[in-house]
């Protein structure tokens, strides 16, 4: 019995981590076509700006949840205005400057913090289910998560912003034909995309020591819970982790973590296989 | 794209003579052991470069097929000795792979983004198995496949039939040497046939192709495993040189450098992905021997000038630039002809 509840735990907890990771690059995807392949590293710059100022200080949850995405998402917004607005459009050669954006923001990071693990304590303590010693802390990662999904979805469906938003997603000509500038909606995605990037690597800093290299470790991750998710953003990205998610723990436990990884980035390419428009280009079509 | 038909099934015989002899001469001023990398490197390159530059296919997972070259070399002489067969598996596995894989996705009617992806997540999947697989169990014949460690002190090349006859040094180097010539002609002589003139009929457009009745799906899958299997002759030759094969032959990281290598040179040219790995390559081996400046700082700040600044790379850049230049000459010749005339005119009246 507790066996089963600890492996329900660790199941919702591999969901939240991947929906977390993904959440921007979906936005960014999902609205412009723009993949991303500096996503980790954005990820990963959240979590230095979130160690760093824990370390400076400040109290750790205002480091991970509003200083983490404020610093990433001003990031973002000059990544967007040197860089991929130039190559709207051109979607190989959007993905190898940002391969080189990642790179050089690997070396950057290795340049000012060295090439050490950096980590903060988690601010949760554990606790026991039966036999089991289980972190406090990934119950808040899945109601971070949580929120952040059902936040994105109501943004998305009841305001303006939202009508704006899914309306460039569908037809960017027809918006601009109504007045809205397209590049401004761009500018402003891309912004807010690396600001999510910023909030999952703040929220996961905790988690695990910090490398320079670490965006490695999510970048394929929220890779292919994007892309096999499809265009729809939140149901999209919540389905493929739901199903990554589960796969992946299932054969853990059954296995090895090895194998459990594994395991998941094969259903990855059987998926893409069979739906080469991503779950979302096949199912639920019309969610957001 | 770049521009139709770049080049393709001209060989320059005089250039390619020229250039032969300077690389066989080249032992005569060097030491012979960072050109050895610099050409295997390059025919890696080139591997990528016929496939991406001609058929329009980028793999971000190119390295899958340099490891497995590697891995298979390493393997299979351990377990046979004698290094001619391993260096034939070590073309041919790769091959059978990018074959399978290529089949799955171009029948699939899979491209740009997915493809991919599907390419980065199957090397991905090779690195995460390989650096797993330390411990006794893991073991192919009376090789240990020694997970994150690899596997070090494998027989490396022989003269063939002969396996106490090892071959190092320069002898290596112009073992290499002609594995890429060699690659370089068969590119060549692929650009040159109908296969060839197909590809890059597809790289322009793939639907104008089918509808012509060429089977796309089949020459997409033929030249993606020819390329996987030049890869996988760039790996085998790498761990002859490294003498170690380890997991990081399937990184990330060697993926991206060879897509570097390739954009830098020169997309859409065969000699524009060699003079990128060269180039690039002896910059990395330079800022290796220094510690102020990050290796991968530069690469990216590279790629990313690139990108933007001249898409199509250096190699075709400089020929258009040189086609400028001798339009230009053409151009003030013929100004200065007319004028000419036209003074003589002048002095007649």
């Amino acid at each position: 019995m507790d066996y089963i509840a600890v492996v329900l735990l660790e199941i919702l907890y591999m969901i939240a981590f991947l929906a977390l990771i993904s959440a921007g690059l979906a936005i960014v995807f999902g609205m412009m076509r723009v993949i991303n392949l500096a996503h980790g590293e954005f990820v990963m710059l959240g979590g230095y700006a979130t160690i760093a100022s824990s370390k400076a200080g400040i109290n750790i949850y205002v480091a991970m949840l509003l200083i983490a995405p404020i610093v990433v998402g001003a990031v973002g917004l000059l990544v967007e205005r040197l860089i991929v607005r130039f190559l709207y459009g051109r979607m190989i050669d959007t993905m190898l400057a940002t391969w080189g954006l990642s790179l050089l923001l690997t070396g950057l990071v290795t340049l000012i913090f060295g090439n050490t693990a950096v980590s903060v304590p988690a601010p949760i303590p554990g606790y026991q289910i039966g036999r089991y010693q289980m972190g406090g802390y990934n119950l808040f990662i899945i109601a971070v998560t949580a929120l952040l999904l059902l936040g994105m979805w109501m943004v998305l469906r009841y305001t303006r912003v939202g009508l704006i938003a899914r309306g460039a997603m569908l037809g960017a000509d027809i918006v601009s034909a109504l007045g809205h500038n397209p590049r401004t909606i761009y500018m402003l995605t891309f912004t807010v995309g690396a600001a999510l990037s910023g909030l999952a690597g703040g929220v996961l800093a905790p988690l695990t020591g910090l490398l320079p290299s670490s965006g490695g470790a999510y970048i394929a991750k929220a890779f292919i819970t994007v892309i096999t998710g499809g265009a729809s953003v939140v149901a999209g990205t919540l389905t493929t982790a739901g199903l990554f998610g589960t796969v992946n723990q299932v054969v853990s436990f059954a296995s090895t973590p090895v194998v459990g990884e594994i395991a998941m980035l094969a259903l990855a390419i059987v998926l893409l296989r069979l739906m080469p428009q991503g779950v979302t280009g096949r199912f639920f079509r019309n969610s957001t | 794209m770049t521009g139709s038909g770049f080049g393709v099934g001209r060989i320059r015989w005089n250039w390619f003579a020229a250039f032969a002899a300077l690389l066989v001469l080249l032992p005569l001023v060097s030491e012979t052991n960072t050109p050895t990398l610099l050409a295997i490197w390059a025919l890696f390159a080139l591997s990528l470069g016929l496939m991406w530059g001609y058929a329009g296919i980028l793999s971000f997972g190119h390295a899958a097929y340099f490891g497995l070259g590697a891995y298979t070399y390493a393997i299979a002489s351990f377990n046979i000795g004698e290094s001619t067969v391993p260096l034939l598996l070590a073309v041919l596995v790769p091959m059978v792979f990018a074959a399978i894989i290529g089949a799955m996705m171009f029948y699939g009617r899979i491209s740009d983004v997915y493809l991919g992806v599907i390419t980065l997540v199957v090397t991905l999947i090779l690195n995460r198995f390989m650096n797993a697989t330390a411990g006794d169990a893991y073991r192919i014949g009376n090789a240990r496949l020694g997970g994150f460690n690899g596997i070090p002190a494998f027989p490396i090349l022989n003269v063939p039939g002969e396996p106490d006859v090892q071959i190092f040094g320069t002898p290596y180097y112009y073992v290499v040497i002609a594995c890429l010539l060699g690659s370089y002609l068969l590119a060549r002589l692929i650009l040159g046939s109908k296969f060839g003139r197909a590809l890059v009929g597809i790289r322009e457009n793939e639907a104008r192709m089918e509808l012509l009745g060429y089977n796309v799906p089949a020459l997409k899958t033929a030249i993606f495993a020819i390329c996987g299997g030049l890869g996988g002759l760039a790996g085998a030759l790498f761990a002859n040189w490294a003498e170690i094969v380890t997991p990081s032959v399937f990184s990330l990281g060697q993926s991206a450098e060879v897509i570097i290598w390739v954009i830098v040179g020169g997309l859409g040219t065969l000699v524009g992905p060699m003079i990128g790995a060269v180039l690039l390559g002896m910059l990395k081996i330079a800022l290796g021997m220094q510690t102020s400046i990050d290796n991968s700082l530069v690469l990216g700040a590279i790629l990313i000038l690139v990108v933007l600044l001249i898409p199509s790379g250096f190699a075709p850049a400089f020929v258009a630039w040189r086609g400028r230049l001798l339009q230009l000459q053409a151009y003030r010749r013929h100004a200065r002809r007319s004028t000419r005339r036209r003074l003589h005119l002048k002095e007649a009246e």
